[in-house]
Order: structure tokens, then sequence, then C-alpha cells
């Protein structure tokens, strides 16, 4: 955790430039008879963050705030672990959305995770990974007037029926 | 990946039986909208183009005009600059709409590098034209367009109207004041029409430019007065109030309420829309809109609708030069 | 008198069949919708429109505010059993309503919410019904110095906030600030902070985004680190006797909370510019302000509930005011709303009062209706989300991810921003591990698109003179009211440090 304060810190710090680098786009001082320039808000903030990056670095050097003194891990093997099925498994059902559409990232998402992570039968897993998207679909589609992704072209012909349905 | 695959095939084989059935629901039409029509607006919910897009998705609702809905999608990031893009990068072209305001061609002028062409862009429909008049607060005790410019002169430059923004519509009618009848005024950008005139209303401000739609509420209580019309004629619903053309400047400006398909669009899908939009142009309930709100129609075929944007590109070029933005 | 007599009628309109079962059909929905992360009012709303061509214009008013009611509700359930706030307005309500899901006294959090909910709606209404026309005026009279002293006033009562560590809470609050600011410069009118260029950003950073990817991917990703991923749901028990105790209890224990919210509510609710979200978060604020046992705040307190939900309640039929009686929309959803009444060939403004009072009257008397069904329909589905508590958490840990997932896709309809979500939602993972408090930052990205340009329009109207938030009647005492509350902690700190020797050691009370 230690290692990963002063880690955090620094990317933050070079968030906090790369913002203020960013905000100098545009007016970042007082135009006279005007008040603040439209730069001026994000730049003066971002350069508190910075201020306050550099105070948390001092925080860590001098070991008061208590992920500074702790010597555990930021993240131990099952925190990596999880991070990587978990997070990488959201990050898949988003790519997939554009690919297979929001419904069939939806199925596929609940299959792995249901199954494969979660160790629940296979009739469970099967019967909420279709039952959801179905209900999404309906309640999106036809009652919120909502269009989700719906993928390339391939997955077409199929929504094209479905909305033979709703309308 | 096995089941993505099965998945695929599953999907494919269903596309296979399914065009059968959709096949057979066809009318006359070369090409008809086979799901929902991405209806984008070129602003935020709330304001004057949002519910024109809104009162037109309910015009084909309820006339049933279309076999799909129109689904009204806000964006109205960085000017339109955002609908702009949408519409420029959509993968689906026949399925996506825009409604548009003159930001349409200011924004990417404004935004160069954004990198849009709007002649690249498939003529649609002209909906029709939005005047603009100038409105003070009845407690102002100004009546008249020349009391007002003395008001203001003597003011110099702590006079207060509000608008919508730089480079937009309101602001650059009360530029060209600026500019013509050698006045100073101060200009407080709001997010939107709404915004101005509740502050109007509340005499935050002094005065503002402002469609009749959006302000008549204001209007018909008394509580604001116009002053006068930037139209080519005088404006149906205010009789009263005379044209700057009527003082011997050679201008009026206003804000298009038109429609227009993403670039790429097939000509068979145009054509669908332009029939639809006709309809919807010729329906008792969007005659009656514009009558009381004040609209102008100005009908256009998609050629003429090209050679408009061209003539507007060119005329707003000019104005926001001279404007100095 | 004559009110009574209109609002009677009101009444009666609302109760006939046709409108009653419309009433009962519309919270339900709502309900749900509101329940819908990334869905909210406006959503229920807009679906609207296709129904108003089956029914009459007053039915469909009617169906109208009971989607609008139940929607309110809703907003305070995703809150409380996923811990993600599924509308701006019901923020304040994870703060306390999450712990006490968590302690398995869900039912008591969502008894509560109803409640105050309810009584919030109501006292608002009454407010509304007899002084409508006036309020409208005192509306008209906040400007934008006022509104930017109102925000610093709403900043002012969440100091306390913060975690113990004083540099990562003013980190969080400025992260918050400066992504509000992303998208698009409204003064100068030019493009700003659009990140490695990526036109997404165009629009700027919804606050959905941000919430959705801190509470219902970062927290969540918490909770399974954290417990190793042995987490058993929680206990949450429930029983019609249980309900009734549970009713009883946030009456006794949440009535502070709800008087406080109803009254901030209804007040902020009725300005144009500031609406319901403010509203609540003031209330959350000045709830633990005045409270004797702060502390208890943030753990799990019923007040703690009850204060941002009858806030909520209150200012989202507050805001309702300006529309009805100036025609102005004071949030997208009467926007959207106003948008119906041209449709139905109502001209909004200030003449809608005397010219339409039919329908002004029966949308009031439905309020109170829909309001009463609301809480009826919202404690039988009590068991129904309870049930949902008690599902073994690797089939509830799947359900939010999809739901976060669809829900930031439907509040801006773009991949980017959900994109956008997973990295909020890895980045809070981490630095909740490192103790940064990560509510200042959604908090501030709620209340920075009202603050920045509130307080540059106020800057161009004095022309860059400061003493226009000191020297305008209202706005004066209420930025002269901010400033000591805000200064009051830094002081107190201050003391804290002087009085302590050696010094090095922090805080630990917060």
């Amino acid at each position: 955790m230690r290692r990963g304060e002063i880690i955090t810190a620094g990317i933050l710090a070079l968030l906090s430039i790369y913002m203020m680098y960013k905000s100098t786009e545009l007016e970042i001082g007082y135009i006279s008879g005007e008040g603040p320039g439209g730069g001026a808000w994000p730049f003066w903030l971002s350069a508190i963050m910075l201020i306050c990056t550099v105070f948390i670095a001092i925080n860590w050097a001098r070991r008061t705030s208590p992920p500074s003194q702790s010597t555990e891990p930021m993240l131990d093997s099952y925190g990596m672990k999880m991070l990587f099925l978990v997070g990488g498994g959201i990050a898949a059902f988003i790519g997939l959305s554009s690919i297979i559409s929001m419904y069939g990232g939806i199925f596929v998402f609940l299959v792995y995770y249901l199954r494969f992570l979660g160790r629940h039968s296979w009739a469970l897993t099967m019967t909420l990974a279709t039952s959801v998207p179905i209900i999404f679909f309906f309640f999106f589609e036809a009652l919120m007037r909502i269009t989700l992704p719906k993928g390339w072209s391939f997955t077409e012909p199929l929504f094209n029926w479905l909305n033979n349905f709703i309308y | 990946m096995g089941i993505t695959r099965r998945l695929a095939m599953a999907l494919t084989c269903a596309a296979g039986l399914m065009t059968g059935v959709a096949g057979m629901s066809t009318s006359a039409h070369a090409w008809e909208p086979t799901k929902p029509i991405d209806f984008v607006i070129m602003a935020g919910a709330g304001g004057g183009a949002d519910q024109i897009a809104r009162f037109i998705q309910s015009v084909v609702e309820k006339n049933k005009l279309s076999p799909r809905p129109l689904v009204p999608n806000n964006k109205g990031g960085g000017s339109g600059a955002e609908a702009l893009i949408a519409l420029k990068g959509t993968s689906d072209p026949d399925h996506t709409i825009l409604v548009t305001l003159n930001s349409f061609f200011t924004t990417p002028l404004r935004q160069a590098n954004l990198g849009i062409d709007i002649m690249t862009f498939t003529p649609i429909n002209m909906m029709g034209v939005d005047p603009f008049v100038l409105w003070v607060h009845k407690d102002s005790g100004i009546t008249t367009f020349e009391q007002w410019l003395e008001k203001v002169k003597a003011d110099n430059g702590e006079y207060v109207m509000g608008g919508t923004g730089k480079g937009q519509e309101d602001s650059i009618v009360i530029k060209w004041m600026e500019q013509n009848y050698d006045l100073k005024i101060k200009y407080i950008p709001y997010k939107g029409g709404g915004a101005v005139a509740k502050d109007l209303a509340g005499q935050q401000i002094m005065a503002s430019v402002n469609n009749p739609s959006e302000a008549k509420g204001f209007y018909e209580s008394g509580d604001v007065i116009p002053l006068i019309a930037f139209s080519d004629e005088r404006l149906p619903n205010l009789p009263d109030v005379r044209t700057v053309k009527e003082l011997g400047k050679d201008f009026s400006y206003y804000n298009q309420r038109a429609v227009v398909g993403a670039p790429g669009m097939s000509d068979d899908a145009a054509a669908w829309y332009r029939d639809l939009f006709q309809k919807v142009y010729d329906s008792e309930e969007w005659q009656g809109y514009m009558k009381s709100e004040s609209l102008e129609g100005l009908p256009m075929d998609a050629e003429q609708q090209k050679e408009y944007w061209k003539t507007q590109v060119a005329r707003h070029t000019e104005l926001l030069k001279a404007l100095g933005e | 008198m004559e009110i009574l007599g209109l609002l009677s009628d009101g009444f009666l309109l609302a109760m006939q069949p046709l409108n009653l079962l419309l009433i009962i059909v519309g919270v339900t929905l709502g309900l749900f919708i509101g329940a819908m992360p990334g869905l909210g009012s406006v959503n229920g709303v807009a679906i609207l429109l296709p129904i108003t061509f089956l029914v009459p214009p007053n039915s469909a008013i009617i169906f109208l505010a009971a989607i609008y009611y139940g929607a309110m509700y809703g907003g305070a359930i995703s809150s409380i059993t996923l811990g993600i706030p599924g509308a701006s307005t019901a923020v304040a309500t994870t703060f306390d309503g999450r712990p006490l899901a968590m302690k398995g006294r869900a039912s008591l959090a969502l008894v509560t919410a109803a409640v105050a909910s309810f009584i919030g709606g109501t006292v608002s209404n009454i407010f509304f019904t007899a002084f409508a026309p006036p309020l409208a005026s005192v509306a008209l009279s906040f400007g934008n110095p006022e509104i930017f002293a109102l925000m610093l006033l709403a900043f002012a009562t969440f100091v306390g906030l913060g975690g113990d560590d004083i540099p990562k809470t003013i980190f969080s609050i400025c992260i918050g600030l400066v992504f509000a600011a992303v998208g698009y410069d409204e003064i100068s009118g030019a493009p700003r902070l659009i990140f490695f260029d990526i036109s997404g950003f165009l629009h700027g950073i919804n606050f959905l985004v941000l919430a959705i990817g801190v509470y219902g991917i970062g927290e969540m990703l918490w909770t399974i680190d954290s417990t190793r991923g042995k987490i058993t749901s929680t206990e949450a028990k429930f029983s019609i006797k249980g309900v009734t105790a549970d009713a009883k209890e946030a009456l006794q224990r949440g009535w502070k909370g709800t008087t406080i919210g109803s009254l901030i509510g209804f007040f902020v609710g009725i300005l144009p510019a500031a609406g319901a979200t403010p509203g609540s978060l003031m209330s959350y604020g000045v709830a633990k302000m005045l409270s004797k046992n702060p502390k208890d705040y943030g753990q799990g307190h019923p007040d703690g509930v009850a204060a941002p939900e009858a806030a909520n309640n209150s200012a989202s039929t507050g805001s309702m005011l300006p529309m009805l009686t100036l025609g102005i929309p004071g949030s997208p959803t009467t926007a959207i709303l106003l948008g119906g009444m041209v449709i139905w060939g109502l001209t909004p403004g200030p003449r809608l009062f005397v010219d339409q009072s039919e329908f002004v009257w029966g949308l009031i008397g439905s309020f109170y209706v829909s309001n009463f069904f609301a809480l009826v329909v919202n404690l039988a589905f009590i068991p129904v989300f309870i049930w949902m508590l008690r599902m073994p958490f690797t089939i509830l840990a799947p359900m939010i991810f999809v739901l976060s997932v669809v829900g930031g896709y439907a509040a801006t309809r773009d991949m980017h921003d959900v994109w956008l979500m997973l990295i909020f939602g890895i980045g809070a993972f981490f630095l909740r591990k490192l103790d940064y408090p990560v509510a200042p930052a959604v908090l501030a990205i709620v209340l920075g698109p009202i603050a920045e340009p509130t307080l540059r329009q106020s800057l161009l109207l004095s022309s860059g003179d400061p003493m226009i938030f000191l020297n305008r009647p209202i706005a004066g005492p209420i930025t002269v009211i901010a400033v000591i509350l805000i200064l009051l902690p830094l002081f107190k700190f201050g003391w804290n440090k002087f009085k302590k020797s050696g010094g090095t050691q922090p805080a630990q009370q917060g």
C-alpha cells in the first residue's frame, strides 16, 4: 500500500498537470471588466489538485496517513485476479456490446459471470442470461423508446424482426 | 468464443427467416425504416429547437406517419458540434436525421478543426424559419425602438442583455445592432432561451433578442414588450411591431428549422423522409403551430436547400467576420 | 376559499376511474423507471407523448404526474439497495441509506425514504396550493449572484463530509469541479478540456457516468476485494409487522430530517436554476449540522435518509411552480412537460393559471393523489426490493454490473461514456483503497455546472467586481453565512491542532 500511495499521488499529479495544460487553451487569467476567462476555473482548480498531491507526498514521506504506514500490498494476488476477472469481464462486455449488440453482450457477460465466476448451475445461468436481455429489450426499446447499441450489421435482421412485434 | 460463434450462427439463421417476414410488410415505398429512427436534436432538452423536434415527433406519432418511431436524441454539446459529429460518423445513415438551427452553419465555421463539411449532408425538408424580435421588460418604461437606442447609449456600456452565447443566433443580431447603431451592450451568455426569458421577466437583464415562440407567454401576460422585429415583413402575430427594414437597414435574420439527413443517406431513404416531412409540414397541426408560434414557411426542394445552405454559409462567414468572431 | 373549490374539482378529476387506473399504472411504472440507474423522471415523462393521443389531455397530465412521483420515489430504491444513486437527486440518500441496508436494515431505510418522500411531497403541495403566485416572484428575484451564493451555501453545508485526510478531500472536490467544466464553455462559447481531442468529451462528463462508475463499479470491486468474494448477502428480513414497526421507527428517528428536508427542498426547488439536487444535498448537510450526534451520519442514520428524500420530493413539486406560473422549465423533465403542453395547445406562461385553471388545478389535484398512491405502491413493493437484496452475491453483483453498463449508456446514449464509466470505476476502486473520499467528487460534479456559469455571469454583470456577491440584498446574507460555515471547521481544525502538543497525529474523528 505504501508504494501504491506514492505512485497514485504521482499519477494524479500528472493528471493535474495535463488538465492545467489543457485549460490553457482558453484564457486562464482575470479578464479586466469581465471576470475570469474560460480556462481559469479548471486551471486553478487543477493547480489546487497539484498542490494537494504534493501534500499527499509529504504525508507519505512523514508516514502520517494510514496507507503510507500500511505494509500490505495494494493489490494482493487475490485482488489482481479479481480485478482481471471482474474488471476485465466488464471491459469485454462493453467491447462486445459494440459488436454483438448490448443485448448479446449482457447474455455473454451473465453466462460468464454466473457460470464461471459464480459457479451456479447451467439451468439458473441460462434462465437469467436469456430472460434479462429479453426483458431489457422490451423495457428499453418498446416502453422507454431508448435504443441500445445493436452492434455490427449482422445482427440487424434479428432486431428488425423483433421490431415488428413492438411497433 | 464458441458461444459467440454459435450465437452469430443462430442470428444469421434467424436473419434468413426474417427477411421473408419483413419483406411482406413492405408497402409501395422503395424504402421504409426497419428500426427506430435516430432523431438527433442540435440542442439540449427544453430549448426552442427541442420543443419543435418533439412537436414534429408527436405529429408523426399522432397521424401514424411512420412505421417506426422517431426517437429524440439531444446532442447539444459544443454548440451542436456533437450532433454534427454524430451524424457524420453514424454507422447507419439511413436511420439518422437531424433537426437543425443556424448553428448548423456557424458551428463548422467557428470550430474548423471538427472537419465538418455540411454540404455532404443530405437535404430533407425545410420546416420553416423562426424570426427574431427585440424584447424589453414592461417596467423599463421603454415602448419604442428609438427610446431604447437612447437608453442604451445613455447607459454607455452598462446596458445588460442576455442571450444563448457568443456566436449564437441572438448574439449575431445583438452584435449587428451594436455595429449599426453604434451601441455598447454588456452581453451575458446563458445556457438556453428559457433561462434568458426568466431573467428578463425577473429584470436581471434589461433586454433580449428572442424568437416570438419563446417569449410568447410573457408577451401575452404583458410582462415583456416587443420593440422591433428582424424579419423581412411585419409578423402577423405582432402587427404593430416595425421591422429594421422599415427603418432603412437592409437586414433580416431568421433561425432555420430544417430536417437534415446524415451524409451518405441512400436516395431511396432520403425520398422517404422528404415525403414524411412534407406530410408533417402539410398537417393541420404543423400549420397551426407555425401560425401560433410565428414561424414563417419557406418551402424548398432538395436542390434549393443545398443552394440555400451555400448562401447561408457565405452569409454567416461574412457576419461572423464582421463581428470579429 | 376559491382555491379550495378549484382544488376539489381537481381532486374529483383525479378520482375518476380511468384516471385512478392511470395513476396506479403511472406510479408503478415510474417507480421502476426511477429505480433503474441511469433512468429518471425525464425518461418517464418522455414516454408520455404517445400515450397522450390515446387518452384526453387531462388524463394525460394526470398520468404524467403519476410517473413523475413514482420516479421520484424510485430514485431512493437504487440508492439504498444497490448503493448506486439512480439520479442526482438521490446522491445524498446513498450516504446513510446504503449503510442501513448493509446493516440489515434495508427495510427501515426504504420505509423511511417512502414516508419522508410522502411528507415532503405533501408539505410542498400545500405550499404550492396556497402560495403559488407570490412564490413565483420570489423565484424571479433570484438572479445569477443569488444562485451562486446558494451554491456556495450548498458546498458549505458539506465541508464536513470528507474523510480525515484533508489534502485528499480537497483533491476530490477539485477533480469533481474540473470534470464538471469539461465540454463547452458557455461564456466564451468555446470547447474546453476536450481530453486527447476525443469528441465524446464535447458533451461534457455527465454526473451519472461518474456516479455509476464510482458506486456501481468501483464500490462493487472494492466490496468483492475487501471481503475476498465471500460476502454473504445482507440478512434483510421482511414481515408486515416489521414494516409497521419500521414506519414507527422512521417517524421517530427521521422526523427531524423530514421536516428540514421538506422546507429546504421546497424553497430551493422553486428556483429555476437550482432545483431538486442542491435542495436534497443542502437538506442532508443542514440535518447533519443541526444534529446532536453528527457522527452518526454516514453510518446509517434514518434522518440522513429522510432529509434528502423529503427534500427531493418537495423540491420536485416545487420545480413545477416556475413552470406553471411562469412557463420556465426548471429541469429537463419540466422542459419536456412544457413541450407536451404546447402539443396540447396550451401556452405555458404567466397566463396559464388564469386561462387554463381547470388544467392547472387538475394537475395540482393529481399531485396530491399521485403522491398518496406512490407511497402505497412503494410500500407494497418493498418486499420485492428486499428479496432482491437477499439474492446470492454472485447473482446480485453481475446484475449490478449489467445495470451499470446499460444505465451508463441510457443516460447519454454514447458508448464513449460507458468506457469512461469503467475507467472511473476502476480509478475509484484504487482511490477508495487509499482512503480518498469519493463522495465529494460526485457532489462537485453535480454542483459545478451550476456554480461556475453563475459565478462568471455575475462577474460579467458587475464588470469583474466580486463585491456583487455581498452588496445585493439576497445574495449578500447568503454569501456571508456560506463563508462563515466554510471557515468554521477550518478554524476548529486549526484550534485543535494548536491545542495539541506534538501535533503530528491527524485528528481521528470525522
